[in-house]
């Protein structure tokens, strides 16, 4: 699924909305998480996951190719955790009946 | 440091979209469960300018119960993983953002 097949499916099921509404609505939640994680704010959606901004330190890297030691600056890096309920959901996947809990899978 | 939920991104979405406070709240929800529900059904999902979520399928492996170091069969699962675009590491990171889209 794309950006604007999510767009394209929201537009169907909100017969009430223009769907250039529908594109901004869109727009508007990935640029709110965005400004967020910019700040350094964390976006927490119970039952979906939360974006963070995860600190990597400076360390020395290599260029692959030649096997040279270059400096790599520390950075910020955009990291989503899903939650509960989502990881739940994807684990089981076309195995819809039942989830195995946890204690289950373990003795399985 | 504090935390953005639900709530205002649906005060956002009602403040740029002018849409009631309800159906901004609605409109999100739906949002999330369209996404999840690609996912579910093991699709990945790609919005252009901030990143991708896809499903890894991981193989059977042996972990340990790290606290009584019990052998113990960790089942084949997938799991959700997310790909930052370029775009979206250039923002946290205050960088200049790349014109191109992504990957």
């Amino acid at each position: 699924m794309t950006k604007s097949e999510l767009i394209a499916e929201l537009a169907s099921a909100n017969p009430h909305l223009l769907s250039r509404d529908v594109e901004l609505i869109v727009s508007t939640i990935f640029d709110e998480i965005t400004a967020a994680l910019a700040r350094g704010t964390r976006v927490e959606l119970r039952g979906f996951g939360a974006f963070t901004v995860k600190r990597r330190d400076a360390r020395t890297g290599r260029n692959p190719r030649t096997g040279e030691a270059v400096p790599v600056n520390e950075k910020a890096v955009p990291f989503f955790k899903a939650g509960k309920e989502l990881r739940e959901r994807v684990d089981r996947g076309g195995k819809s009946i039942h989830a195995p809990s946890r204690a289950e899978r373990v003795l399985a | 440091m504090n935390t953005v939920t639900r709530a205002q991104l649906a005060e956002t979405i009602y403040a740029q979209v002018g849409l009631s406070r309800n159906d901004s709240a609605d409109l999100l929800e739906t949002v999330l469960e369209r996404m999840s529900r690609a996912l579910e059904a093991g699709d990945s999902v790609k919005i252009s300018g901030f990143g991708t979520f896809s499903v890894r399928q991981k193989g059977r492996r042996i972990g340990r119960n790290p606290k009584t170091g019990v052998e113990v069969p960790i089942l084949p699962r997938r799991v959700l993983t997310f790909r930052p675009s370029q775009v979206l590491k250039a923002h946290v990171n205050g960088l200049a953002i790349p014109a191109s889209d992504d990957e």
